[in-house]
């Protein structure tokens, strides 16, 4: 952001520095397994060259204590930062219960957010400090990478599967955002801005921000204008599986297996509904991936995520037409 | 001191003087002329491969895209990666060096199969020239990578043209591989047990297991790639029903065993130049030529490092980071003995001495640094950035062709029957050296910065390293170009060889420079071990 040389990223949350050191202490472990070979190597270099009178009696030609010593010394350091680094990297990609969820769409060449409250954003993701915020993403074309250097975080972003990361970032501040994975022409242009805003900043430019409806509500809409309510109704003479309370469940399969009802299985469940059809229902629901596209599906996915809330009342209000 | 007296004396013709014209060489058999065949090869394709380098260093100069458009830049770092990965890279040392020195290694008249070295050339040539064709008319912006669904439905290049030159290409290299096993199973000379045989051996056998155990599944994958590309059958692009990452963990457990293919050979010619010039046997024979095999096998079971962000699953990148942490043990053991060997030495400093040492530092830097990128946590942050270019760089660039030049310098007067002049292999080396450094390092501070790789502009923070490494890669062209002429001017200037200029051991210092057609002019018997250096230091040379 500043100046004309900089030689090391900037820490936007703790993990980040814990990301440093554990970088440092590798890089001083590896010093000395390395720096020995550099120096007896340039000692034995200057003492033994032709012509230079030097000792070379008895000379050693191997040692299997000393080829076991430079085996397994080396070996047990690493494993020990392995151990460390497996921890930070459980820690990266376990995402905290309570974390504040956006959902993530990338496309040749754009990154596109969604905020649980209903607000969108391209290029640019609104964040609160302090808190765990978790993207749930996916990419409409190719496989794209979501990268905050600042974090020192980035998961490829994948076309028909759900990923996701988390992070929680401590300094408010505007940070650097790419596109990591080559995807075609204008790769390098895949790029935004991440703005850690202070909770209150945040409070602030979310109701700025405000569509007026949350993502669920917007999904409610879509569940009508597309008419899924016409099978998926109480009312209906189609059968299809009722959806309250769905998310989140295990679902008996009609080939036998178990699948619990995820964004994955609901994502696929709209585009790819012969993947996996649900015990004792006939595979009639029709493909939507010609009509929806992922933000589309990923708003329809909150609605009925939002009829798996055990308070009674959701999101939006019940609606007599889809029971 | 190793030297036979008969070596010169018959003086039958040398295999560069059995015949002449074109025809002599475009139908041999002879594998000395065939190496010869290939050199030529790849380095024209080295050339090639580093003009584009060139366009990208100069592009990165500026934070803009202003010398090439985007597909222009994105066409030009295809064009490198695939040219120097597939054309120069994976043949350079097997094909060069393996063809040349193997049998005389081994104290064979030939390769097992001449007719097949010389049709694994053709192909290689086929295969180059028509992906250097569709590379250039036309292009492929997908990089060497071939990354689904962009390269099977999105790519707006000539992929199914450059997947094909590869795909046949590959046939090369599994032929070559097939050809180097059987030899070193069936023509060793009598005497010459597997423990007697030099390193660069073993290391050419461990490269050919790779060789012929991984090229097929790259085939495998180019053609699934090229199925979906053209008839849209559904193996990669999840809108057809395929998986994206499926292409990822079949191209991956060929191209890193691949990394192999082009570190390997190297090991073993830097274990040849530094006995060579230590004279002294090499510290720890079997831990070294067990080590080569160690890679080779462990090197097939890390390929999901390179899919720690991909979306694999977390507990499989855990057990792929600590595989790769246990892959390095072997080079590891390699570094070591290359130290210890020089303990108690009588060394001469001379060039292929000093590619040697160039290897060995640049190695280490980039083992050393793909250890950070086998570590989980770190990963996460520097996967996809320059740290990963820097670091594969320092590898198949930085040490593999100093170990090709090494080689280059330390055969050229049996290859050649001339010598190259010293002072200037001495300035190549140390121009290489800082050269690459001086390129590469600032790689890895840009890296860690966060620029992402394969980006034709960049935020203007980046620039400043960017400036440094391009000017160092105009130190490193200069670098690279200088053996060239040098090493032609050598073949009519050059002083003549000796047959063991370097009072090497090996089977391949004990007869002409350059050999007659058949290598030996007596039937070999080995009696003696490798590097049988005198166990003392001849005191009376001080």
């Amino acid at each position: 952001m500043s100046g004309f040389v900089r030689l090391w990223p900037e820490q936007a949350s703790h993990y980040a520095a814990q990301v440093d050191w554990l970088v440092i202490g590798f890089t001083g472990m590896m010093a000395m397994f390395v720096v020995p070979v550099f120096v007896f190597m340039w000692v034995f270099i200057f003492r033994y060259r032709r012509g230079h009178a030097a000792e070379r009696d008895h000379r050693p030609s191997g040692s299997l204590k000393v080829e076991l010593t430079w085996m397994v010394l080396p070996f047990i350091g690493a494993l020990v930062l392995f151990v460390y680094s497996a921890r930070l990297f459980f820690e990266a990609r376990v995402p905290p219960a309570d974390a504040l969820e956006i959902q993530v769409t990338a496309k040749q060449w754009m990154w596109k957010f969604q905020h649980t409250g209903g607000q969108r954003e391209i290029n640019t993701l609104h964040v609160p400090a302090e808190r765990p915020v978790k993207l749930t993403m996916i990419s409409e074309d190719v496989i794209h990478s979501l990268f905050f250097p600042s974090l020192r975080v980035k998961q490829d972003v994948l076309p028909g599967r759900y990923t996701e990361m988390w992070f929680q970032a401590e300094r408010p501040g505007t940070y650097d955002v790419y596109c990591a994975e080559y995807c075609g022409t204008d790769h390098a242009a895949m790029t935004a801005r991440l703005e850690v805003l202070s909770p209150s900043d945040y409070q602030r430019w979310l109701e700025g921000a405000d569509e007026g409806r949350s993502l669920a509500a917007q999904g409610e809409a879509l569940f009508r204008q597309f008419g899924c309510s016409g099978c998926h109704g109480a009312a209906s003479v189609t059968r299809a599986p009722p959806l309250e309370g769905l998310y989140g469940r295990s679902v008996a399969l009609a080939d036998g297996s178990r699948v619990v009802a995820d964004d994955a299985y609901l994502r696929d469940s709209i585009l790819l509904p012969q993947k996996q059809v649900v015990a004792g229902y006939a595979p009639v629901m029709p493909t939507y991936a010609n009509v929806m596209d992922e933000e589309a599906v990923a708003r329809l996915v909150a609605y009925l995520r939002s009829l798996a809330d055990p308070r009674p009342e959701p999101a939006t209000g019940p609606s007599e037409d889809n029971r | 001191m190793n030297t036979l007296p008969t070596a010169a004396d018959a003086a039958p013709r040398s295999y560069l003087d059995a015949a002449h014209g074109l025809r002599s060489w475009l139908f041999t058999v002879d594998h000395k002329r065939i190496a010869v065949l290939y050199m030529l090869a790849v380095t024209f394709f080295f050339f090639v491969g580093g003009l584009a380098a060139s366009l990208i260093r100069i592009e990165l100069v500026t934070s803009e895209g202003d010398l090439l458009t985007a597909d222009g830049y994105n066409r030009a770092f295809t064009l490198h990666g695939v040219i120097m990965v597939w054309f120069f890279l994976i043949p350079s040392i097997p094909s060069v060096f393996g063809n040349f020195l193997v049998p005389l290694m081994i104290g064979a008249r030939d390769l097992a199969f001449p007719r097949l070295n010389l049709i694994s050339w053709y192909l290689l040539m086929g295969g180059g020239l028509f992906t250097l064709l569709a590379l250039v008319l036309g292009g492929v912006d997908t990089g060497w990578t071939f990354y689904t669904p962009l390269s099977t439905m999105f790519s707006n290049g000539h992929v199914v043209a450059v997947i094909c030159g590869v795909f046949v290409a590959g046939f090369s290299s599994i032929l070559t591989g097939i050809n180097l096993i059987v030899s070193i199973h069936t023509l060793r000379a009598p005497g010459m047990t597997w423990f007697r045989l030099p390193l660069f051996v073993w290391s050419m056998y461990a490269t050919s297991i790779i060789l012929v155990l991984a090229t097929p599944v790259l085939a495998i994958t180019l053609v699934l790639v090229a199925a979906e590309h053209l008839f849209g059958i559904g193996v990669f692009d999840p809108r057809l029903g395929g998986d994206p990452l499926l292409f990822q963990h079949l191209f991956w457990f060929y191209s890193h065993p691949a990394v192999y293919i082009m570190i390997l050979p190297a090991m073993g010619v830097v274990s040849e130049l530094i006995t060579a010039s230590a004279h002294k046997r090499i510290f720890g024979y079997r831990f070294v030529a067990f080590s080569s095999i160690a890679i080779a096998i462990i090197g097939f079971m890390v390929w999901g490092h390179h899919m720690f962000v991909a979306g694999q699953s977390m507990y499989a990148s855990m057990v792929f980071s600590l595989l790769s942490f246990l892959v390095s043990i072997p080079s590891a053991i390699k570094a070591y003995n290359w130290t210890a060997t020089l303990y108690k030495s009588d060394l001469t400093v001379h060039a292929p001495f000093l590619f040697a040492l160039t290897f060995v530092g640049l190695f280490i830097v980039g083992g050393v640094t793909g250890l950070f990128l086998a570590l989980l946590a770190a990963d996460l942050h520097a996967h996809d950035t320059y740290f990963v270019v820097a670091h594969f760089h320092y590898i198949m660039v930085g040490a593999a062709v100093a170990g090709y030049f090494g080689a280059l310098h330390f055969w050229w007067p049996k290859i050649t029957g001339r010598m190259y002049p010293e002072l200037w292999g001495r300035i190549a080396a140390v121009m290489i050296f800082c050269g690459f450094n001086l390129t590469f390092f600032p790689q890895f501070l840009l890296g860690y910065l966060g620029m992402p790789r394969r980006y034709h502009s960049y935020p203007a923070d980046f620039q400043f390293l960017h400036v440094m490494s391009s000017a160092g890669a105009s130190i490193l062209a200069v670098a690279y170009a200088l053996p060239l002429f040098y090493l032609a001017w050598s073949l009519r200037y050059g002083q003549r060889a000796a047959v063991n200029p370097w009072g090497a051991a090996g089977l391949e210092w004990r007869t002409a420079s350059p050999p007659p057609v058949h290598n030996f002019n007596s039937p070999v018997v080995v009696d003696f071990e490798a590097y049988d250096y005198a166990p003392e230091a001849a005191r009376d040379r001080l």
